[in-house]
């Protein structure tokens, strides 16, 4: 622990500092109570899953959400931002993990729509050039955005910001989208930012990075501060720990589920992206039988949207053996054929990809149902039968809404995802891939739906989950493997993984002999 | 003080009704300021535009026969844009099918061929209507082509075919050199419903497509299909739906549809092929698609609505000397002020108060 700040050789003058920060949506608290202390010529981590509050609170320090209760001293003096540009104007600037570029802008154009237009163009594209060369972030203020790598534009983001000569940089997973040479390029520029004297919070979640740059580094989970160390005195195993939690849930005995033939079976599947931020899937191999889940770990934007567009159906591979489902060849084969076989998929976000949102949940159950069941006679809708899956799907699974078919978008999210796995599963599946299956969703419904797939899993169907939740997955997986960069590791046994060795394999360190717990905490 | 565009958590159903409305309201607001300046007397350029046309039979049954191909094209162009694919060439898709029907007609002109030539004539209108709008949405799936600027372009290759046609070698050699084909046989003129009146065939037609959409739209799973593409196009794609065919299916049948109302034109008002068959019927669609919601009844509703301003514009310009291009400056503006509307759906208008600002700036 180390909260007086003392271990450094710096002054004790705190740049920025928050007192009991809260931020509350309704009954959940995102963030809970958060002091935190940031010095300047200090690279601070913010270290913490998905989920555990990381971006509502840099979004609160860059005045973009209005804190609940708690407050922020800035230089020792209380801090209330109006917004953004209240922040900027203190020298807070931040580098956002999605870039707002626009393509058929020059960087220079780019960049001056960031700023407030006092000084003329040339001489503001004469500044960019200078501060770019000046921290080695070579730009050509000419060119246009669509022209430039993703390292590029990350440049043109973080140039944007310097020329706003800031004291405190926040930093939003700025490595997600670089290659390992960029990522080290940026760190000399962030070295160098901090020898200038300025303060920079790295949001990060992979373990190596933040023990190699970070001086300090604090830990939340489930919206708390968990702790605040030195990164470079812990290892990364102790970080991940402190990451995903140390207390080890009782898991779930998993009675005698009969587990029979392989239902899906992925053999050696590669996938190239079809976006320019695409994950490539590299020969993912597994088997899942029939009364088994199988969970499926990792950081988002690890593949796992890839993978389960690959498994749906919604990508298609040239190699029909890739996937099997059920003895069938199924890699060439159409979502909708996939479904005939017996397979349905419950994407992770509910609205837009599993349900259109502004259909009711009559047409959401033609949606998925139209292939294989008696919703459709000759090309017409039979509207009574979706309407009694509807039905079925809001006995069955507590599904609460204000009217017998509602649109999709006005139940919430607890609600709706209930609907839409009670939708695949009264299909009675024979393989199910899941995608985060109670992403936010409150307790009573998240019960509800892991209860559902353990049930699905003891009438004999193959379920694949892919969960950000280590939590859930200990609860109902069989087996977890963790997917990081497009791979896949080996399948652990769920008694066999531990946080720790979970953490790390999230976090891409590579397994080491002495790195493998002999002893298991379940 | 702040106006602000705030999201509904659901959509307004009693908007989506009355904003077609409110659209009409404000653009006679705007007409009448119009009519001002120009120095016209607004409440009587308002009523020949809009009262007159209504009091006697004759205007009543042109009324229908100039809705008839507007709401025919409307129809088709519908799908597109629910499907949320944009084909603003249905002009070009007209006159295409008005050409290609007008070939038999100038082939079998004088002969003595039966009464299939009309039915083939509908038949080719339709066709060629769909290829022609096929080229748009071909290059669309095929090359990333934008299907808004290759269907609009087309229009003018249409249209300076037929001038070409028309002048050149179909041009009726007994007709004093004007640029039109002789009158079209009888076997090949859409009939009239009652003699001596000006309802023909062609309205029918229009009314058993508005049957057809509905059911199409609201019964079936190509319906559906059609949808939710346009609504939500990655559930579509979960769905199982297949976005590149519904952009070859909603442009042939759009085409389809237009270039059937092209035939049906010129083989029933008209009764030959001249330049000007079309006093911006494919454009004027895209308002009444728009105005009717995109709902087959609604679309029928609009199209009577539309058709009004033709014939009202005909008569203000014969009774008060109103320019004929206000027409278009009318449907211009009512399109503007029904897409401006139709945010009013998914949005509400708030006025926000000064006063929060100063509360924060004092917390």
């Amino acid at each position: 622990m180390l909260d007086s700040g003392s271990g450094h050789a710096r002054s004790g003058t705190v740049l920025l500092q928050t007192i009991g920060l809260t931020k509350r949506y309704g009954s959940f608290l995102a963030n809970d109570a958060i002091d935190i202390a940031i010095r300047p010529q200090e690279i601070h981590a913010l270290l913490g899953e998905n989920g555990a509050g990381k971006s509502t609170l840099v979004k609160t320090i860059y005045g973009l959400i209005q804190p609940s209760e708690g407050e922020m001293l800035w230089q020792g003096e209380k801090m209330v931002l109006a917004g953004p540009h209240d922040a900027r104007a203190r020298g807070i600037g931040m580098v956002f993990q999605h870039f707002s570029l626009f393509d058929n802008l020059t960087v220079a154009e780019n960049v001056a729509l960031g700023l407030d237009g006092k000084e003329s163009f040339k001489a503001m594209s004469a500044r960019l050039e200078q501060v770019s060369q000046q921290y080695g972030l070579p730009l050509d203020p000419k060119r246009e955005v669509w022209q430039l790598s993703v390292g590029e534009r990350q440049r043109i983001e973080i140039v944007r910001v310097l020329m706003q000569n800031p004291k405190f940089l926040i930093l939003d997973e700025p490595t997600a989208v670089l290659t390992p040479q960029e990522a080290d390029q940026l760190f000399v520029v962030l070295e160098r930012l901090k020898s200038e004297g300025r303060a920079i919070l790295y949001i990060s979640h992979k373990l190596d990075e933040v023990k190699r740059l970070c001086d300090t580094a604090t830990i939340l989970r489930g919206g708390k501060k968990i702790s605040t160390c030195l990164p470079r005195e812990e290892t990364a195993a102790s970080l991940a720990r402190m990451m995903v939690g140390t207390e080890i849930k009782q898991v779930k005995a998993v009675a005698h589920r009969q587990t029979t033939v392989p239902r899906l079976v992925v053999n050696d599947l590669s996938l190239a992206p079809d976006e320019p931020h695409g994950v490539h899937l590299k020969n993912i191999s597994l088997e899942l039988k029939g009364g088994e889940i199988l969970g499926i770990a990792g950081v988002a934007g690890n593949g796992q949207d890839e993978f389960f567009a690959a498994l749906s159906g919604e990508r298609l591979s040239r190699d029909p053996g890739t996937i099997v489902i059920d003895g069938h060849a199924a890699g060439h084969l159409s979502i909708t054929a996939r479904r005939k076989l017996g397979a349905a998929f419950v994407p992770e976000e509910r609205l837009g990809h599993g349900t259109a949102p502004r259909m009711r949940l009559s047409e959401n159950a033609l949606l998925t149902g139209h292939a294989a069941s008696g919703m459709v006679h000759n090309g017409f809708i039979n509207t009574a039968a979706t309407l009694a899956t509807v039905d079925r799907a809001t006995e069955s699974f507590d599904v609460r809404k204000a009217k017998r078919d509602p649109e999709a978008a006005s139940l919430s999210g607890g609600n709706l995802q209930k609907f839409i796995v009670g939708r695949e599963i009264l299909r009675n599946p024979v393989v199910l891939v899941v995608s985060q299956p109670t992403w936010g969703v409150d307790a009573g419904a998240a019960a509800v739906i892991r209860q559902a797939l353990l049930d699905l899993a003891a009438a004999g169907a193959a379920i694949l989950v892919t969960s950000q939740d280590l939590d859930e997955l200990a609860d109902i997986a069989d087996r977890i493997a963790v997917m990081f960069h497009g791979r896949l590791s080996e399948p652990l046994m769920t008694a066999d993984a531990d946080r720790e060795t979970l953490g790390l394999l999230m976090g891409g360190s590579a397994l080491t002999p002495k790195d493998v717990p002999d002893a298991v905490g379940a | 003080m702040q106006l602000v565009l705030e999201k509904r958590a659901e959509r307004s159903t009693v908007i989506a009704l009355i904003s077609p409305l409110i659209a009409i309201g404000l653009t006679i607001v705007t007409m009448s300021i119009l009519f001002v300046i120009i120095g016209k007397n607004p409440i009587a350029a308002l009523n020949v535009y809009f009262i007159t046309p209504l009091t006697d039979a004759y205007s009543l049954q042109e009324l229908a026969v100039k809705a008839a191909p507007l709401v025919m094209i409307a129809i088709g162009l519908s799908l597109c844009y629910l499907a949320n694919v944009w084909n603003i060439g249905a002009e070009g898709q007209f006159l295409v099918g008005a050409v290609a029907g007008s070939w038999l007609a100038v082939k079998t002109h004088g002969t003595d061929a039966g009464a299939w030539v009309l039915p083939a004539m509908l038949l080719l209108g339709a066709i060629a209507g769909a290829l022609y709008a096929l080229i748009p949405a071909i290059c669309k799936v095929r090359f990333g082509a934008s299907e808004i600027l290759v269907s609009l372009m087309l229009v003018y290759v249409a249209d300076l075919l037929l001038d070409y046609l028309v002048r050149g070698p179909w041009r009726d050699p007994a007709g004093f050199n004007f640029p039109t084909t002789a009158e079209f046989d009888p076997v090949a003129t859409v009939p009239l419903l009652l003699e001596g009146g000006r309802l023909h065939l062609g309205t029918v037609i229009a009314l058993v497509i508005v049957v057809a959409a509905a059911v199409l739209l609201g019964r079936t799973i190509k319906g559906f299909e059609i949808r939710v593409v346009g609504a939500a196009p990655r559930a579509a794609r979960f769905g199982g739906f297949s976005s590149n065919q519904l952009v070859l299916l909603t442009f042939a049948i759009s085409g389809a549809l237009a270039g059937l109302a092209g035939i049906i034109e010129v083989a029933g008002p008209v009764g030959h092929l001249q330049p000007g068959i079309s006093p911006g019927y494919g454009f004027t669609a895209i308002i009444v698609a728009f105005l009717g919601r995109l709902n087959p009844v609604g679309i029928l509703i609009a199209g009577l609505f539309l058709a009004l301003t033709f014939i009202g514009g005909e008569q203000a310009q014969i009774a008060m000397k109103i320019p004929l291009d206000i027409t278009k400056v009318f449907q211009g503006i009512l399109l503007f002020y029904v897409l401006a509307c139709d945010s009013l759906i998914l949005y509400r208008i708030r006025l926000i108060m000064p006063q929060r600002k100063a509360a924060d700036g004092a917390a």
